[in-house]
């Protein structure tokens, strides 16, 4: 294709992609080396149905005035993404400066929030993508052994999970799980302890928001591997048979590597999927045992009187670099295999 | 037969709008952004029938209000004419000068309101409040007579004693609960418990926070007493799931929204046994006694500044309308009206009370919002026993005055 072709046919993808990627991106990157203009502040007599009070305000009139100089507000460089609420820097500093080693450091880190949302969505996410992997490559072997007739049934039921709208699925689980649900309360009879709870502990909310995540993803994994098992060449595996290989060696060595690309894209698509989780937080109430990336962004735009852009465009930033991050394995691996295949 | 279908129908469409505009208004456009619950649906039906005659009424009643209400009153010509605002809304509302002062207008057209409903700020009217709120005490006067408890407990010492004593009596294991969950609510019953100190949550005359002092040790340590005697998912409990636990009979002792006391004291979604027990009182005090441990709340009615005048008077009027002692007489039971035709009922007697008792308002400061989302995120460690008080206030302090310098509070 002559370059000039090629540039008239790319055009509309680059301006979409310019449009509703590159330029969101540009604005909260912008919006998050901003902080708001300093509050001119009076104090005034506030009177209501309950009395008077001698209380600050902010003056209006002359924040106004701020304003119309400074549009997007006071430039704060990297302030919001080195604050406490952030990386925390100097608290950081501190902490390391008064540990006496790893483990007297780590509570101390783990209590600032964007670390303790990071220990949480990094664990989530090496947990999480793996299991669904395993798990949906298990069902995709096992359906693809079920008789014609019931396959159809047994495939759509297995992507119920997938289906339902996280929101929703979790709010199902989250009263199923409580103690007068149905599975919270066969837990606490199986364990025989009335006060078993699985909303109340730390330990146990985290296990069940990953149980959620391995129930909800694994149907996307089984999918892909049950559409790939149906490109498994069946002279090989027929070569493999008579060569006297056991079911476990075929899927070893037969199924498992022609299968290998897939594996690379489910597991893309999931690490940037479980880096991103959020909605089981908000539907378990979990925040207060486990927060993740997005959900800080989320509690800083919602559900408050005051909304941080500045602090939820600097959490943005530092999820997408996260993210990248999280791929660069993925992405150097593919781009080997792309290469080989050239030579 | 069409024809006459049509001209019919248009025919009842002019009668029932001559019949229905009757609140005076000539022409304009009223649209209002809400809470949702029974009383403000009660305020927005009635002021949806000043409809009609080149006035139109939209309603928007969200839940979640709050997070809308700045984008779409900074916008020219604002999305909705009039924001039903609280306490703390409406200083957010003003921060950003997005809501205009009510004094013309309260003088036009406001003859039949009291003083006491008009929220001033610096002399100037903001808004006009019309029902209040607060968290206060609800008990199961049954549950507390069978596990030998003498009256109603007046002190949050004794809804200790009073829950120890039921749990001792096998009644329940766990008789007390409050609206807990993460976030904004816990938040709320820490300055609810913490105004009972009598203490200010900020150093005088700036945006510093002081909660990291006795006071807010004693606060926390009496809210981690008090979820020792709660379910053990009191973590997720918020007003509908307290509600909800109440009505179950799951509950001795609770604090709740004055606001949820007729749909509790109401014959739906429990048993006659609850009902005929609950009594609601005002809320308790404790420590040192300074005054009931609880915020009040005003639910009122503030009018857009990016709308014409005439929007705004049309508004204003509709929602008079939608306030009027009419409305309040069909809806007595509702909430608290500040309407000099309310009539006291059991279901306001908690929210009758910790006014009386002298609990102070939700504090009217532009800084308090930072500060209250600082502590619905920060003291769920100490409650969960992984770290010690003062840590937890340390912590509060650091993370607002991190949000406050953001929010432009703080240098």
């Amino acid at each position: 294709m002559k370059n000039r072709t090629f540039f008239w046919f790319i055009l509309p993808s680059l301006i979409t992609m310019l449009l509703f990627i590159a330029l969101p991106i540009v604005s909260v990157a912008v919006q998050s080396v901003h902080i708001e203009h300093e509050a001119v502040m009076v104090e005034v007599e506030n009177c209501g149905p309950f009395g008077c009070k001698q209380e600050l305000q902010v003056d209006v009139e002359e924040t106004a005035k701020l304003k119309e100089e400074r549009p997007l507000g006071q430039f704060n460089g990297l302030g919001t993404y080195t604050n406490r609420n952030h990386l925390a820097f100097t608290e950081i500093g501190l902490a390391w400066q008064s540990s006496t080693g790893f483990v007297d450091f780590m509570p101390k880190a783990l209590n600032l929030p964007f670390y303790r949302a990071l220990a949480f969505t990094l664990t989530y996410t090496f947990v999480v993508t793996p299991l669904v992997i395993i798990f949906g490559f298990m069902i995709a072997l096992g359906v693809n052994t079920l008789p014609k007739r019931i396959k159809g049934p047994t495939i759509f039921i297995s992507l119920l999970p997938m289906i339902v709208t996280p929101l929703i699925g979790s709010l199902i689980l989250f009263w199923m799980i409580d103690a007068n649900g149905i599975l919270g309360a066969t837990l606490q009879r199986i364990f025989d302890d009335p006060n078993l709870s699985l909303k109340a502990s730390p330990t146990l909310t985290w296990i069940m928001l990953m149980v959620y995540g391995v129930w909800h993803s694994a149907p996307f994994a089984f999918i892909v591997f049950y559409a790939g098992l149906q490109t498994v060449p069946a002279d090989t595996m027929e070569a493999a048979m008579i060569d006297g290989a056991s079911r476990w060696e075929r899927t070893r060595y037969v199924v498992l590597p022609h299968l290998m690309p897939l594996t690379v894209f489910i597991s893309l698509i999931q690490l940037m999927d479980n880096f991103r989780v959020f909605e089981p937080i908000v539907s378990f109430s979990a925040q207060a045992s486990a927060t993740s990336l997005s959900w800080i962004i989320y509690n800083d735009l919602v559900g408050n009187e005051s909304q941080f852009f500045g602090s939820a465009g600097a959490t943005s930033v530092l999820t997408i670099i996260g993210v990248s991050i999280l791929l660069i394995p993925v992405l150097i691996r593919t781009w080997r295999d792309f290469n080989q295949k050239l030579v | 037969m069409f024809l006459k279908t049509i001209t019919f129908a248009g025919a009842f469409a002019l009668l029932g709008s001559t019949a229905i505009a009757g609140c005076g208004i000539s022409g304009g456009n009223v649209s209002v952004l809400s809470n949702d619950f029974p009383a403000i649906q009660a305020v927005t039906s009635a002021a949806a029938a000043c409809a009609g005659d080149g006035v139109t009424v939209e309603t928007n009643l969200t839940k979640d209000h709050k997070d809308i209400m700045v984008a779409a009153l900074t916008a020219n010509p604002a999305q909705y004419s009039s924001v039903v605002v609280s306490n703390s809304t409406l200083v957010t509302l003003m921060n950003d000068g997005l809501v205009r002062p009510l004094d013309e207008m309260v003088a036009k057209h406001g003859a039949a309101l009291s003083k006491s409903q008009l929220i001033t700020v610096n002399g100037k009217v903001m808004a006009v409040a019309f029902m209040a709120n607060a968290q206060h005490l609800f008990s199961r006067t049954d549950v507390l007579e069978a596990a030998g408890v003498e009256g109603i407990p007046a002190t949050y010492e004794d809804v200790l004693a009073a829950a120890e004593k039921i749990r001792a009596a096998g009644l329940m294991d766990y008789p007390v609960a409050l609206n807990t969950k993460a976030g904004w609510n816990l938040a709320e019953e820490f300055v609810n418990m913490y105004m009972g100190t009598g203490a200010d949550f900020f150093k005088s005359g700036t945006a510093e926070a002081a909660v990291n002092n006795e006071n807010g040790v004693a606060t926390l340590e009496m809210l981690k007493s008090l979820v020792a005697y709660s379910n053990p998912d009191y973590l997720t409990y918020d007003s509908n799931a307290t509600q909800a636990e109440w009505e179950a009979g799951n509950l001795a002792l609770a604090t709740m929204w004055g606001s949820r006391g007729s749909a509790i004291l109401d014959d739906e979604g429990s048993t006659a046994e609850v009902v005929s027990g609950t009594v609601l009182s005002a809320a308790p005090t404790w420590g040192n006694d300074a005054r009931p441990a609880s915020t009040l709340w005003w639910d009122g009615i503030a009018i857009s500044t990016n709308v014409s005048d005439e929007d705004a008077e049309a508004t204003f009027v509709a929602m008079m309308n939608g306030i009027s002692s009419d409305v309040v007489k069909a809806n007595n039971d509702a909430a608290v009206w500040l309407d000099g035709a309310y009539m006291p009922s059991p279901a306001s007697a908690g929210v009758s009370g910790t006014a009386a008792g002298g609990a102070a308002p939700y504090p009217m400061l532009p800084f308090m919002g930072a500060l209250h989302t600082a502590l619905g995120a920060e003291i769920t460690d100490f409650l969960q026993g992984s770290e010690s008080a003062e840590q937890a206030l340390a912590d509060v302090e650091a993370a607002y005055t991190a949000a406050a310098k953001e929010q432009g509070f703080l240098n």
